[in-house]
């Protein structure tokens, strides 16, 4: 139970750490692919560093609401990041909560950073609130839809124990969990502002979905949310790992076997940042009217994805 | 346009293109600026100027363009009780150019919008700083908030200020949306944060501090400013530059040209959400800015053009140099314009957003680059190609869809011909039959009192209108940005367009700021 609590700890303590560097490693494979001189991989450590030193500025009419939500963001993604099996899966806390309760967690943190995106009142803000929560209610079921399909081959809708499934089962190769990778690489595209839905390096307030939400913070409440950002797309990109290439991932509470499952979760992280990058690189935004369109893909692949288990058995 | 019928006494007007002078009354002025827009024409530049110390009241100056070229009509007006004719009923673009007018002299149109256009920051409203004896007060408190924006009302409409503080770094303008969703139903603009008394400021210049003020106003265009205002200086003294001059200062503008529309290419691409374009068209435009500051010593070409031709020769390395630059440029251009026209991700946003209609830009007088790609075939360097132009037959690019795409199509066409001149060019600089002094002298005296300067920038036709005395004294100075009359069009384009497009259709036209507040 001790080696259990302990391997916990540092999942979260690893996603903590780890998550700023996957950041600077998909800038850093952006600004490579379009034959830029890449910033310092180390970047988003140094924008967090120094937005913890600065003093914050909070506008006059802000509701506590407005302080509030930068912690309880970070929260539900520190949270998240204690659900999700990245380096093994012997997680007590993962008993606790499900896949359901993990897209829960994402709803909290949505609704909260809207709900102080509209607390100021400025028109961006709101703007950026309604986007959000207009991608959100489009991305949401589809995620939900890939969990399940996931969760219909292992029987369960513990992440844990779907990773113990799918990795140290009998070998099985699974039709729908492609389409499902599909639909949940689309999903986390939208979900963590990237192209084609949201451009993360845009500085056009108009054209903003999740930086518009945060053009009021500042300081250390803007350092946790750009954290708590890096941590969101650190948890996605574990969760696709767990679903779709789970091997590597230790199983119980083995010291080793959770060491020797590090460098081959930084491994992959890399692989799937570049892939990332690439995928931003080659595509332009889309028409905010056409992100219907693309998650509903998305959905349909993941309903698929669940025809293909139920009716084939595949 | 033949004055005549209109009881006007038509001079010769000194200018780089064809141009007249007349005094009109106000009926007069109605009807010529009917019969210009008859005539295919449109409005270029509006100003006034304050003449009581000759005893001749305040002066109004409307210019307008046809198919036979420029039309200066001048009007008195006895004091600032007097009012001129509104000629926002033929010409849209004239609402602003008559708001400014007041703003700086105090004499008003008979119009019914008498709103401020750049005085609403921190002026007291009934001074006016072109008047000559103006005195500066003390600023006040900003008035900004009394500006009356025209709302919509309706079920679920609301108001998006955006600016004159944006988030990224770019000019100031504010920009009131009446949205519902996500859709515009109307957008006003804002201008004139950066007003900073060019005009004013002109008329304490000796005529060559006036080449260094116009090479300023807008820092993208420096050298069609430059080369407006020379040409306005040497139309005023009756000279021609030297051969090999005319040649260099071709050469700077259509580097000047070729630098721009790569920068905007990219940064439209940038819009739209594919970074790749903005690395790639910055690479090249970095390359063209770099080859200006090795060759002439400045990035931009600033103060490379001066009256009575250019600055310095250009060394022939450094023409060898161009000349192979031009050609690997184009190379590369065209193979990024095939990644651009196949991204279907990029030819969705460009298609259909932001649409001014070819009959729209009639209507609104839409010039230049904007112009072209809405069908408005206008281009001073085809159709009153002053040397080294009239020698190299340039190509119009026209396109008329009038969308966002077009203006990427009319850039791409472009840059790609300003390439192709910069070879012709480059060639012509090496041959013996172009070699001269680079510079003449100007007269002691000028020939004209009233001059006009008229070259196509790459935004569209910059106009450098002087009023001398015969000793070289600066009267005054009318620098007239081709955003003038763009800027209301893009209110009528992005109707309907949803808000988050607006940065993408803004970015295509990519106006001028501090060129138009001047």
């Amino acid at each position: 139970m001790l080696g259990a609590l302990a391997s916990q700890i540092l999942q979260v303590a690893v996603a903590l750490a780890l998550a700023p560097l996957l950041v600077g490693w998909v800038d850093q494979c952006r600004a490579w692919l379009s034959n830029r001189r890449a910033p310092s991989i180390l970047l988003p450590y140094r924008t967090i560093h120094k937005l913890f030193v600065k003093d914050a500025v909070v506008a006059d009419n802000a509701s506590p609401l407005f302080r509030l939500a930068p912690y309880v963001v970070f929260g539900a993604m520190a949270c998240a990041a204690a659900i999700v099996p990245s380096l093994g899966t012997a997680l007590p806390f993962g008993t606790a909560a499900d896949t359901i309760a993990l897209v829960g967690l994402f709803a909290l943190a949505r609704v909260f950073i809207a709900l102080a995106a509209m607390d100021i009142g400025t028109a961006f803000g709101t703007l950026g609130a309604r986007r959000e929560m207009f991608i959100g209610f489009l991305a949401e079921p589809a995620l939900l839809m890939v969990l399940f399909t996931a969760s219909l081959i292992s029987g369960s809708t513990s992440l844990p124990t779907i990773v113990d499934t799918l990795a140290h089962g009998p070998l099985g190769i699974y039709p729908s969990l492609a389409f499902a990778g599909v639909a949940f690489t689309m999903v986390s595209l939208a979900e963590n502002a990237r192209v084609p839905i949201d451009n993360p390096a845009t500085h056009l307030e108009l054209t903003m979905i999740h930086e518009a939400m945060l053009l009021e913070y500042s300081a250390r409440h803007l350092a946790l949310l750009e954290w708590a950002s890096a941590l969101k797309l650190f948890n996605y990109s574990c969760i696709g790992l767990a679903l779709f290439v789970p091997f590597g991932v230790a199983s119980g509470a083995n010291a080793l076997a959770i060491l020797g499952a590090a460098p081959v979760l930084i491994a992959k992280l890399a692989v799937g940042g570049a892939l990332l990058a690439l995928i931003e690189t080659l595509s332009a935004k889309l028409r905010i009217f056409r992100a219907p369109e693309f998650l509903a893909t998305a959905f349909l692949l993941a309903v698929l994805a669940m025809l293909v288990k139920l009716l084939l058995g595949a | 346009m033949d004055l005549t019928p209109l009881g006007l006494v038509a001079a010769p007007l000194a200018a780089g293109v064809p141009g007249q002078r007349a005094q009109a009354s106000s009926g007069q002025l109605l009807t010529a600026c009917r019969l210009a827009w008859e005539n295919d024409g449109r409005l270029v530049a509006m100003w006034g100027t304050d003449e009581r110390y000759r005893q001749r009241g305040f002066g109004l100056r409307v210019v307008v363009e046809d198919r036979e070229g420029l039309t200066l009509l001048e009007h008195t007006l006895p004091d600032d009780r007097a009012r001129y004719p509104d000629v926002t009923p033929i010409f849209p673009a004239a609402n602003r150019m008559q708001r400014a007018t007041f703003d700086l002299l105090g004499i008003a149109a008979e119009a019914d919008d008498t709103r401020p256009w750049l005085w609403a920051e921190s002026h007291a409203t009934r001074e006016f700083p072109l008047r000559r004896d103006y005195t500066v007060s003390e600023p006040q408190a900003s008035r900004q908030d009394e500006y009356e924006f025209v709302r919509v009302d309706g079920e679920g409409v609301h108001e998006i200020a955006v600016g004159p503080v944006h988030a990224g770094i770019i000019e100031p303008g504010h920009f009131r949306f009446q949205v519902v969703g996500e859709k515009v139903l109307r957008l006003e603009e804002r201008l004139g944060y950066t007003h900073k008394g060019v005009e004013k400021r002109f008329a304490s210049c000796s005529i060559d501090e006036g080449e260094k003020l116009a090479g300023r106003i807008c820092g993208d265009s420096t050298v069609a400013y430059a080369w407006a205002y020379a040409q306005a200086v040497e139309s005023a003294a009756g000279v021609l530059p030297p051969v090999r001059a005319r040649w260099l200062r071709a050469l700077c503008l259509e580097r000047e040209r070729l630098a721009n529309h790569l920068g905007d290419l990219g940064a439209i691409g940038n819009d739209a959400g594919f970074a790749f374009g903005l690395a790639q068209f910055s690479r090249l435009r970095e390359d063209v800015l770099r080859a200006n500051a090795t060759a002439f010593g400045h990035r931009l070409l600033m103060d490379v053009v001066v009256p009575g031709g250019v600055a310095q020769d250009l060394a022939f390395e450094h023409v060898h140099a161009m000349h192979d630059e031009a050609g690997r440029i184009a190379r590369q251009v065209r193979r990024i314009r095939e990644i651009y026209d196949e991204h279907a991700g990029v030819q969705d946003r460009f298609r259909g957003a932001g649409r001014a209609s070819p009959e729209l830009a009639r209507t609104m007088g839409l010039v230049g680059l904007a112009g072209r790609a809405s069908g408005e075939a206008h281009d001073l360097r085809c159709e009153y190609p002053c040397s080294p132009y009239d020698l190299l037959d340039v190509r119009m690019a026209v396109q008329s869809a009038g969308d966002v795409w077009a203006r990427v199509a009319v850039r791409f066409d472009e840059a790609l011909e300003s390439a192709r001149l910069l070879g012709i060019i480059t060639t012509a600089l090496l041959d013996p039959a172009t070699m001269s002094p680079v510079q003449c002298a100007l007269p002691s005296r000028t020939s004209a009192n009233v001059a006009i300067g008229y070259v196509e920038g790459w935004r569209g036709p910059v106009m450098m209108a002087l009023e001398l005395d015969d000793d070289w004294t600066i009267r005054r100075c009318r620098p007239q940005d081709p955003s003038w009359c763009n800027w209301p069009v893009i209110e009528h384009a992005v109707i309907g367009n949803i808000v988050a497009d607006f940065p993408l259709i803004n970015k295509s036209f990519n106006l001028a700021y501090s060129g138009q507040d001047l």
